[in-house]
Parts: structure tokens; C-alpha cells; sequence
């Protein structure tokens, strides 16, 4: 166990998959010689040389095109698309080719991909570059999604992404980036499950990504205001992990879901569709949710903290459920 | 169209028990009227209404328990059109509670609701249920109305528990006691009920009420309510009368404007308030509005009392036994008609140099008593 960043969380997953698979390589925009956007590849060029950790121009049609043809051809390539808004560019290649071979070719090929990119706002980074379409990949069947909202997954989630023979689009989230954790030193992180963060008994906080720690943030505000409430990390975004999704519905009666991307047709309306249909018999309030403003993410910091979920807009929707419109 | 809320009748007061409603829908009403009789657990209090208008609907139904502040009847307010803006049709209630209403074969028009909107909650149901058990498995009619009986006294005794223990938790009481000498009470009570038909003479306990009650105009810090860490003084002096009921139990509902009211009323209030506290018809006003308390034990032979406040109030005074002790006057041992008086107060609000002004002044006063 040692204190580590999100971003050396990353890193650390990065180098542990390039070392134990001789045939995966990471491919992307200024992944080398720059040592990543975010520093995440940092070292890593001078360590497994030219031939394991691409440049590639700035063409994201291309070159997650070219991961594609390497992962039939054999390979297990890492394509890390910067950011999920440069991801919108590639998304013929991951819809129509990668999530659909196998299909296509009647079980003959799939495609071993693994996508890394980083999705989120609460940088400043402005409406460009501060979108959340985790859901616009998670609509689509054949591929897997999954968030890493902690450390340990950030280090883990990499592993099994790589083991598995169909695609998976990893999210990454900036805004963690600085944040610091206990990570074990062997991690095994299943990416097939939802993860409990915190129990409770009152109401689920059900969240994903960059939101989980202000959840966390705001579940530990109402333990003060003596409300129970138990945080669930959905942490497959596809294929939703519905067995523990409405277990934890089931057993707190409410819900609220946390979700960074906009409101209408966002993950969170999913996942509240999921609810109505397991567990609407179970229900002590209707599901509520907490997302962000419909606004292009504005870049002053005031407006850009008023457009996103916070802990106290989490809260607060949580009363609602409990107390009614009392507060 | 106007909420009528069930009202708190006591400061601890959670729900209460709809006996019966005194209204009909279509009836007008004005500010004041009795509108229903509600069990607090503790009595029987007749609920006024504090908005005139007319009844449009009437929600709750007798014999069911609500929480304080829920919507028991609908009014129009004066001039408003009736069906101008009509109660939702369906009982909000959510998935849970109406299906375990539905295993445990509950009516859900009877359940009062706490959850977002009002809607009626799981726990909503089970509460309903869990009262309804213990009634339900009583054997024969007897037997259950004894059962019923015991388990007011434990309600009641239940509630006066509660607010004991929170007046002795958070209120700092100081105590302080002072001798009364009667001898000009007595005689002048003795005159004066010479002078009255038997129906209207006057107890001293009468003669303390008003002592208490004007000596309050004068020091104002212990007339009232300490409410969020702050104290209300109050104009009117309701003094709540401690009164101990025949089957076990205590109330102590409010000679309301004691401080304005002549001898004679106050006499004649105070044996209509034993009187319908003892047949348990007190009304909401005379539970809620006690701003200080007066306990008269003396008829049970004890020489002092020092009482618990019953909060919010900050104050309770009392009398112990009225009678003849030794007395020293002017060098020389005699015998005089004498009371203990005591009062326990609340530190907060005020201190045992004000409190022995207070006690001084109620002595003061009953040695003029023609002027009370």
C-alpha cells in the first residue's frame, strides 16, 4: 500500500501493461516524445522505445483506424484519444468498425482495442473541452466502457481492458488527476461489476467518474445530518451492472444519480429507467437526479462550479427524497 | 383554498388522535371555533381554527392519528369559489408503502403522509400498522378497553416523561422558597366569601393565580418561552394550572390572561378548567399556551414543592400547604396561617437575585389582597 496520484495511479497501469504484454503498444497524440498531455506516457518512450509508443499525427479517424487494423492483426494496441470532444472524430471507426466486427464477420474477428481517453469538466478548460459523452458509448452495444473514479481503478482498470477480446474505451478523468490515495501494490480490479464505495441505508448515491469524490463528499455530509446514505460506483458504464444497481435500490428504498453529462438522454436517465423497471415496487420516493446545467460548460471558474454537480446540490436533492419539501 | 393543519397542542407533541369533528363541509367558521376534538395522549383538547372560512372538505378521519402539521381539512376562504382548486384525486403514496399497505390490508386513505409532497412512505404504513397490532390482538371487549385505558396512561405518562427529561436536560434551574405569612388573606377571604353566594366563593388557590400572574407584569423574565436559544417574553399571562387527573396523569392547561382578570373569573376559570380537564375537553389554546406554570400540592400536606419547568416556559412557581405554623412578629412567637411558597426558574433567562424579586413581589401582593 502507497500514497500515490491519480495521475501516477495511471502511469504506474500504463507501464505494468506495457511490461507484461509483449504485444500491446500505446499509440497517440504527443504520447511520446511531450510524455502525454497530461504527462500520463511520461518516460515511457525512453524506456520501451520508439516501436511501443507512437506519435501519431493529429488525426484521430486515422489513427484509431490504424489501432483497429493492428488488434486484427494481432497486436493489443492502447490508442489514447486526448480528450473524449477529439474522440467525436473517431467515432465512425469505434461504432461502425471496432463494435461491430465481430458481428460482422459471424464470430470470425473481434477486435482486442483498448481506447484511453479523459472526459470531464472542472479544469477550465472550457466548452470545448469539457464534455462528458461517456453515455454517447455506452448507447452502443459491442463495446465495453468503463470510468475510473479512484485510484486503485485508475491503476487497474488497464489490465483486464487489455485481456479482453472485444474493445474497451477506458475514461479518465482530469479533474482527478491531482487528487491522492492508498493504492495497493497488486491490484485486481474487475471490470465487469459496480463497486459499493460506502454503505448505507437511507438512499444510493449512484454515480460514476470525476463525480464519485464530491459524492463521497456529500455522503459524509449527510452521515452529519444523520441521513445514511450509501454510495455505489457504477464503474461500467456498458454493460450496466444492474444486479448490484437495484440491489442497492432495493435495500435503501431512494435514489439519486450523480451524473457530470447533461440531463436529457444522459447516462443517468438510463440508469433511472433501469430502476423503474427492477425496482419500482421498492421505491419510498421517486428517483432523482443531479446533473449538469444545460449549457455549454461555461470557463469562469463561478459559472463552470454552478454548472457541474457539487456536494451540496447532491445533498440537497437527497433531503428532498428524505424529508420531503420541508427540506 | 385553505390547509388546516393539525396543530402542535404541546410542546412535545408529535401527533394526535382525531376523536371527532365539531364541523360539517359547507359550514362557515370564524376565528376561534371548535372544530374538532383531538387526543394529544395527554387529554382531550378541543382544536380551534385560526382562519375564517368556509369547510370544503374534511380529510381526516376520527379515530385515526395524524403528525402534527398534517393537512386534516380543507377551507375556502371567504369569497372563494368552491371546486375553484380541488384536492389532488389520488393519495400520493409511493410504490413501497402501497404495496405493504396492501399485504398488511391497510385503507390508504386513512394514513397520514410524511414524504416529498406528502406522500405516504413505507414507514408511513408500518407506524399505522404497528399501532393497530397491539389493538387487534386484544382478546374480548373488555379486556381491550382496559388495555386501551393502560395504554393512554402510558402514552400520557410517555409524553410527560419526554418533556421532564428534555426540561431537566437542557433547562439550568435554579430553586429559591419563601414563607408567606396569610393571616391578611385569610381575612380578607373570609370577609368577602361572606359577602358571596356559595356557588361564587373564592379558594386561596384563586388568590395565588392572580398573585402570580401580576407579579409577572412586573418582572417579565419569567412570563414566557425560551425558544432556539433565545427567550420570548410574553404580554398575556396564561399561567398553566398543574392539575393531576383522576386515572393517573397530569396536565396543566392555561388560565389564559390571568393577569386581567378579576378574582371572581379566574375562580370560576379555574373550576371549568379542572373540570373539563378531568373530562378530558380542554381546548387547544388552554394546552399550548401556558407561559408560566403554577403547582398548588398543599392540599396533599407537603410543605414545598420544587418543580420541574415544563418547557418552553421558563418558570413554575409553587404553593405547599396552606396553614398554621409558628411565626415570629414583632419580638413575640404567635401562630399564623402561613404558605411555602417556591419558585424554580431558568438560569438562562434569569437569576436568583431577580427570582427572589419575583417571590418577594408575590408576597407582596398577598398581603394587600382587597387590591388583587
Amino acid at each position: 500500500m502507497s500514497r500515490i496520484s491519480y495521475r501516477e495511479a495511471l502511469r504506474l497501469g500504463l507501464r505494468e501493461a506495457l511490461a507484461r504484454e509483449p504485444r500491446a503498444f500505446l499509440m497517440g497524440e504527443d504520447v511520446g516524445k511531450y510524455g502525454g498531455t497530461y504527462a500520463v506516457s511520461k518516460g515511457m518512450l525512453e524506456e520501451f522505445g520508439p516501436e511501443r509508443v507512437r506519435d501519431t499525427p493529429l488525426s484521430e479517424l486515422g489513427f484509431t483506424g490504424i489501432g483497429i487494423g493492428a488488434a486484427l492483426g494481432g497486436m493489443r494496441p492502447i490508442v489514447e484519444i486526448m480528450t473524449v470532444n477529439f474522440g467525436l472524430l473517431a467515432l465512425d471507426p469505434i461504432v461502425n468498425t471496432a463494435a461491430l466486427y465481430r458481428h460482422m464477420s459471424g464470430g470470425q474477428f473481434s477486435v482486442p482495442l483498448v481506447i484511453r481517453t479523459s472526459s470531464g469538466a472542472g479544469r477550465q478548460l472550457a466548452a470545448q473541452h469539457s464534455h462528458s459523452f461517456e453515455a454517447w458509448f455506452a448507447h452502443v452495444p459491442g463495446i465495453r466502457v468503463v470510468a475510473a473514479g479512484g485510484i486503485e481503478d485508475a491503476r487497474g482498470m488497464l489490465w483486464p481492458a487489455l485481456l479482453d477480446p472485444d474493445p474497451v474505451i477506458v475514461f479518465e478523468y482530469p479533474a482527478l488527476f491531482n487528487m491522492e490515495g492508498e493504492c495497493p501494490d497488486v491490484v485486481a480490479v474487475d471490470i465487469r461489476s459496480a463497486k459499493i464505495r460506502r454503505e448505507g441505508a437511507q438512499v444510493s448515491l449512484i454515480t460514476y467518474g470525476g463525480s464519485l469524490p464530491k459524492t463521497l463528499e456529500a455522503a459524509q455530509a449527510l452521515a452529519q445530518e444523520g441521513i445514511d446514505a450509501e454510495v455505489l460506483d457504477l464503474r461500467v458504464l456498458r454493460p450496466l451492472d444492474e444486479e448490484t444497481l437495484l440491489a442497492s435500490v432495493r435495500k435503501t428504498r431512494r435514489a439519486v444519480v450523480i451524473d457530470e453529462s447533461w440531463r436529457s438522454g444522459g447516462l443517468a436517465a438510463e440508469v433511472m429507467a433501469r430502476i423503474m423497471e427492477g425496482a419500482f415496487y421498492d421505491l419510498d420516493a421517486p428517483v432523482a437526479r443531479v446533473c449538469s446545467e444545460e449549457v455549454p460548460v461555461p470557463y469562469a471558474k463561478h459559472l463552470e462550479d454552478a454548472a457541474l454537480p457539487q456536494a451540496d446540490k447532491i445533498v440537497a436533492a437527497a433531503k428532498r427524497l428524505l424529508r420531503g419539501t420541508g427540506g | 383554498m385553505i390547509e388546516f393543519r393539525l396543530p402542535s397542542l404541546g410542546a412535545d407533541m408529535e401527533q394526535g388522535k382525531l376523536l371527532e369533528w365539531k364541523v360539517a363541509p359547507g359550514q362557515k367558521v370564524a376565528r376561534g371555533d371548535v372544530v374538532a376534538v383531538v387526543d394529544t395522549s395527554k387529554a382531550a383538547v378541543d382544536v380551534e381554527i385560526w382562519e375564517a372560512g368556509t369547510i370544503a372538505e374534511l380529510i381526516a378521519q376520527p379515530g385515526e392519528t395524524y403528525p402534527v402539521g398534517a393537512v386534516i381539512a380543507l377551507l375556502l376562504a371567504p369569497g372563494e369559489a368552491p371546486g375553484a382548486a380541488a384536492r389532488p384525486a389520488r393519495v400520493r403514496i409511493s410504490p413501497a408503502a402501497r404495496k405493504r399497505a396492501g399485504e398488511l390490508g391497510l385503507s390508504i386513505d386513512a394514513i397520514a403522509g410524511s414524504g416529498p409532497e406528502g406522500a405516504i412512505t413505507l414507514q408511513d404504513v408500518e407506524a399505522v400498522a404497528a399501532r393497530k397490532a397491539p389493538a387487534a390482538a386484544a382478546g374480548a371487549d373488555k379486556q381491550a378497553a382496559m388495555q386501551r385505558a393502560e395504554t393512554k396512561r402510558a402514552d400520557m405518562q410517555r409524553v410527560v416523561a419526554a418533556a421532564m427529561s428534555r426540561s431537566k436536560r437542557e433547562i439550568p434551574h435554579y430553586y429559591l422558597a419563601e414563607a408567606i405569612a396569610l393571616r391578611r388573606a385569610g381575612e380578607w377571604l373570609e370577609r368577602e366569601n361572606a359577602a358571596r353566594p356559595v356557588t361564587e366563593r373564592l379558594l386561596m388557590a384563586v388568590l395565588f393565580v392572580k398573585a402570580v400572574a401580576r407579579a409577572c407584569v412586573r418582572h417579565p423574565e419569567m412570563n414566557g418561552h425560551f425558544r432556539e436559544g433565545a427567550f420570548v417574553p410574553s404580554v398575556p399571562v396564561h399561567v398553566g394550572v398543574a392539575i393531576s387527573l383522576r386515572q393517573g396523569g397530569l396536565v396543566a392547561p392555561a388560565v389564559l390572561d390571568a393577569q386581567a382578570k378579576s378574582l371572581g373569573e379566574l375562580m370560576r376559570d379555574l373550576s371549568d378548567l379542572v373540570k373539563r380537564a378531568r373530562a378530558g375537553s380542554l381546548r387547544s389554546s388552554e394546552v399550548s399556551s401556558p407561559t408560566i406554570t403554577v403547582t398548588n400540592l398543599g392540599d396533599e400536606g407537603v410543605e414545598a414543592v420544587h418543580g420541574v419547568i415544563y418547557p418552553p416556559q421558563v418558570a413554575l412557581v409553587g404553593f405547599g400547604k396552606t396553614g398554621e405554623r409558628p411565626w415570629v412578629e414583632e419580638g413575640r412567637l404567635c401562630a399564623l396561617r402561613a404558605v411555602t411558597a417556591t419558585l424554580a426558574a431558568d438560569h438562562r433567562v434569569s437569576n436568583g437575585h431577580r427570582g427572589a424579586l419575583f417571590l418577594a413581589e408575590i408576597n407582596r401582593l398577598l398581603q394587600a389582597p382587597e387590591a388583587l
